[in-house]
């Protein structure tokens, strides 16, 4: 396990310096344009030259990079080119509400994915099994930004029953961060009707988000229980006498927790990488939403920066799911 | 006379695949009496395992279909009862012991919870302890003593240190030592049958030894009634005091272990004796019997062996063959020995 | 003996002797495609999708609004017996963009899967035929590139490329082969280790031959049901970049740039998006309903119900 582990944690700063070298190419595809455009129409050349200076832009590319690299361990991750602030704060406080709707919108995908699969399996190729397939191959394939309107349109136009963007009401006071995430923090503040406001603008942005996370799951899944299912151990429960019921809620059931751990990681990435449209739309101010004004700007020190940091969170949870996955699996934690 | 426990009449059943229907079960007939060891032998495939598993209702239906006949449990047809019925019928009446030890423990329980689990199943005390109940000072001791009995049983079947090993999982035991535990969640209910099927073909030759003795001794100590599912005709000879020969979903000659094996009647037995002279190790190819088996989607008429068999007459594949008895209890279905 | 071999019949009769497991495979398959109503329904959509894309702008009623029209006197109508999917906030027909929008949406996705499989096949090929060295670089980079999520990477490569549907195209191509590549790999490296290939080792075929011949066709199969599921995706996700504004601009027609023109006009005249995320919906989830019954189809290892 020890061994496993400092294993894992040597290959990170090799890729970490993958992820940083293939965020650095992107970015630097277009030196001049972006500056060009942050000076402004009026700009004369001098000041864009100053600008091409001051940002380094000016010099070969491996020195760029290196000064980049440099940058990055001592905490620096350069600023933006357009509102000229520090991009790593702005990424914190950015990540923080990113992680309260992927965390909300996976465990919610989860509640739902999990019974649903478990049901497909059940009762293989009868309707409970069908409509599962329904759902999920429906959850994949539909426009997560179009799906965001129109539940947008449904829910908050036309019924009104919950807010449609941001994050908190602007007529309330905004709640004092103490993590950042405001069902924490209002929560932690005893803030019983700020939870409930943060509550009501998060919903619809994390069932939409969900949607990925319950198409994963449930085909995966259902396709896990059904390999199990042909394992000798099924039938030697059903030999001695064991319930269908005790079989499913206790022996698969586990197997299945088990298995979702380790799909846990793939998961978090997917409902990431579906935050950059479900951001944009709900005007969640979280890193997905950053990187798409960003992107519209050419602002790319913050392409770069939040490129290269959700990419980093990504490896964190991986290494985390497979720390929790060999913690779960009594085959391999004893081996 | 001895109690009949077994009774497997005319029985027929068909799997539905995309391939079309294959006729498995085609009017199996096979009795087993109380203390009986009955040895049920034939090629891969020719439906035996099928057979067996019709007695605990461990068939998976679909694509398994049952088209006639009937299989008496103690007096009860079991293709009748319900679901409720058979899971009693299963956790008191019939122990079962699987092909494949590796994959007969779930590999995310500890050896203990799953005996005691299987153990409180037989008593139908599972459901009164498990979840909310689980914490209740009644669930408990009935935990406790269900685990005393699971360690006392490993023992029996030679886990050494059962005490320690029982909070073992499944990944830490050997294949062999996996049957062992296996067996005893079999026999923990003291069953009026135990069905073993191939018990000992996964295993190393080695270990192999070890668990028949270990079911021989079971069945010595508390008077086990096995049916022994195997293509291993030696086996049989050494373990058990009756054989029921198939071919191709029909048992094709059955009666005691001297009396078959000395004087064979069916050709199809005779082929498996001669191969097992000429070639003892070697299974699957019988160097007694040319030809391969029928295709169970299109049966041939008549008799299914005839196609195989040199001693086969026009008659043969007119219908199929009735059970004639040419020695007391030896029973064979084939047109020689009529008239 | 030469004689019968040049008669096609017993040519024919002797390919299928020499196939039969493969044809008995196949024919499992057919069958439990064709009992799957769904898999059956997403044939039909994207062969419906398909014939939409090929004849479509020449009978969409207003072919003009998709080449820059505009009907100020017209704009934003709700549905009606002219314009069935009502008209956008320069008057333009919101059916005939829709359309039209479906061509570009097949022509855009092959690209960007041909290209990024031919990236992807080349580099598992060889990373799981030449091992050691190339395979850790490989196979470090593509891990990689699968580590950013989502668009996250082709956007931010779209937006350095510059707008418009070239760099769009060109940035969802170059971050799509990993997967490919990943499939490849995965399959060389358990394929090589095969009886057949090793025989074919054996009687001295060439390295390239056996890759050829013997390696590729039988990581064929995995290829086109992951194609056949991506290529939605590749739909979904050039949409995505049209509706956040890097993509296609108008007045191009973009079933990503028009909905995000819709969210304008949201909620009075919902039409806008509405239609053409419908429709884009039908035809990715055709796509996904196709690719999952032909993953069944195709899989050997699937069981028989």
């Amino acid at each position: 396990m020890l061994r496993y582990l400092l294993n894992r944690l040597l290959w990170i700063p090799v890729v970490l310096i993958l992820l940083s070298l293939v965020t650095f190419v992107i970015s630097r595809l277009v030196p001049g344009d972006p500056v060009k455009l942050a000076a402004g129409p009026q700009a004369r050349p001098e000041q864009i030259e100053k600008m091409i200076e001051e940002f380094g832009l000016d010099r070969p590319l491996p020195e760029q990079y290196l000064r980049y690299m440099g940058g990055l361990l001592q905490g620096d991750w350069g600023y933006s080119i357009g509102n000229r602030r520090a991009v790593l704060p702005d990424l914190l406080t950015y990540f923080a509400a990113t992680l309260e709707l992927t965390v909300v919108a996976t465990v919610f995908g989860l509640l739902v994915g999990i019974p649903l699969a478990v049901v497909a399996a059940r009762w293989r190729d009868r309707w409970p099994d069908h409509l599962s397939r329904f759902v999920s191959i429906g959850a994949v394939s539909v426009p997560v930004f179009w799906i965001a309107i129109v539940l947008q349109l449904v829910f908050g136009q036309l019924l009104q029953w919950l807010p449609v963007s941001g994050r908190f009401d602007p007529r309330q006071s905004y709640p004092q961060s103490i993590t950042g995430i405001l069902l924490l923090d209002t929560l932690l503040a005893g803030n019983l009707s700020g939870f409930w406001t943060a509550s009501r603008y998060l919903l619809l942005p994390a069932l939409c988000q969900s949607l990925l996370v319950i198409a994963l799951i449930t085909r995966q899944l259902r396709g896990d229980l059904l390999d199990m299912l042909r394992k000798d151990f099924v039938m030697v429960a059903r030999a001695n006498g064991i319930q269908e019921r005790i079989l499913w809620s206790r022996y698969l059931m586990k197997n299945a927790m088990i298995a979702t751990v380790s799909m846990l990681g793939f998961l978090i990435g997917f409902a990431l990488g579906g935050s950059v449209l479900i951001e944009f739309v709900f005007d969640w101010p979280g890193i997905g939403q950053y990187a798409t004004k960003a992107a519209l700007l050419l602002d790319f020190q913050v392409i770069m920066g939040s490129t290269l940091f959700i990419g980093v969170v990504v490896v964190v949870v991986n290494l985390f799911t497979d720390l929790a996955y060999r913690l779960v699996d009594p085959r391999i934690r004893f081996s | 006379m001895r109690e009949l426990l077994v009774d497997i009449k005319a029985l027929s059943l068909e799997m539905v695949t995309l391939d079309g229907v294959a006729r498995v079960l085609n009017g199996v007939n096979l009795t087993i009496h109380r203390g009986d060891l009955v040895g049920l032998v034939g090629e891969t495939g020719c439906g035996k395992s099928v057979t067996a598993m019709s007695i605990p209702q461990l068939v998976p239906q679909p694509p398994a279909r049952y088209s006639g006949g009937e299989v008496r449990f103690l007096g009860e047809n079991v293709l009748e009862k319900s679901e409720e019925e058979l899971r009693r019928l299963r956790s008191r009446h019939i122990g079962v012991v699987f092909q494949d030890p590796m994959t007969g423990l779930n590999p995310v329980f500890s050896v203990e919870q799953q005996m005691v689990d299987a153990l409180l199943s037989k008593q139908d005390l599972l459901a009164a302890t498990a979840w909310g109940r689980r914490w209740l000072p009644s669930s408990r001791m009935q935990r406790r003593h269900a685990q005393e009995r699971a360690i006392a049983l490993l023992r029996r079947v030679g886990i050494p240190e059962p005490e320690k090993r029982i909070h073992a999982y499944p990944h830490e035991f050997s294949g062999g030592m996996r049957q062992r535990v296996l067996i005893a969640m079999a026999i923990a209910g003291r069953p009026d049958l135990l069905i073993a099927d191939e018990p000992t073909t996964a295993l190393d030759v080695s270990v192999q030894a070890q668990i028949l003795r270990l079911i021989a001794e079971l069945v010595r100590e508390i008077d086990l009634t096995v049916l022994l599912i195997t293509h291993n005709i030696g086996l049989v000879a050494q373990l058990c005091n009756r054989i029921a020969v198939m071919y191709a979903g029909h048992v094709v000659e059955s009666g005691p272990v001297r009396s078959i094996l000395r004087e064979p009647q069916h050709p199809y037995t005779r082929g498996l004796l001669q191969a097992i002279v000429t070639e003892k190790t070697r299974r699957g190819t019988l160097q007694g019997v040319p030809g391969s088996v029928p295709s169970l989607y299109e049966p041939p008429p008549g008799c299914r062996f005839a196609p195989r068999c040199r001693e086969a007459r026009p008659q043969c594949t007119a219908a199929l063959p009735r059970s004639i008895q040419t020695a007391p209890d030896h029973q064979v279905a084939c047109v020689l020995y009529e008239e | 003996m030469a004689s019968s071999v040049s008669n096609p019949s017993s040519r024919l009769a002797r390919w299928r002797e020499d196939h039969a497991s493969q044809l008995s495979d196949l024919r499992r398959g057919l069958f439990r495609f064709a009992r799957n109503r769904l898999s059956l329904l997403g044939l039909w959509i994207v062969v419906a999708m398909l014939a939409v894309a090929v004849t479509g702008s020449t009978w969409v009623p207003f072919p003009g609004d998709t080449l820059g029209d505009v009907h100020m006197d017209n704009r934003l109508q709700p549905p009606n017996a002219t314009h069935w999917f009502g008209t956008d906030d320069a008057g333009r027909d919101v059916f005939t963009r829709v359309i039209v929008a479906t061509r570009t949406s097949f022509q855009v996705g092959l690209i960007i899967l041909g290209v990024a499989i031919s990236i992807g096949v080349t580099l598992g090929a060889v990373a799981g035929y030449v091992g050691g060295t190339p395979n850790q670089i490989i196979m470090r980079l593509t891990d990689v590139m699968l580590t950013f999520p989502g668009i996250f990477l082709p956007m931010a490569l779209a937006a350095a490329l510059g707008r418009g549907m070239v760099p769009a195209m060109l940035a969802l191509s170059v971050t799509w082969w990993p997967g490919y590549c990943r499939l490849v790999e995965a399959q060389m490296l358990k394929v090589r280790e095969e009886d057949f290939v090793a025989g074919a080792r054996a009687i001295g075929a060439s390295r390239w031959r056996v890759i050829f011949r013997h390696i590729l066709p039988n990581t064929l199969t995995a290829i086109v049901v992951k194609a056949s599921m991506d290529f939605g995706f590749a739909v979904l996700a050039l949409a995505s970049l049209g509706f956040i504004g890097i993509g296609i601009q108008p007045p191009e027609p973009d079933w990503g740039s028009m909905i995000a023109l819709g969210r304008r006009f949201m909620p009075g005249a919902w039409w806008i998006s509405t239609f053409p995320g419908l429709f884009m919906f039908v035809m990715v989830l055709g796509f996904n309903l196709l690719g999952d019954g032909l993953r069944d189809l195709l899989d050997p290892n699937a069981t028989v119900k």
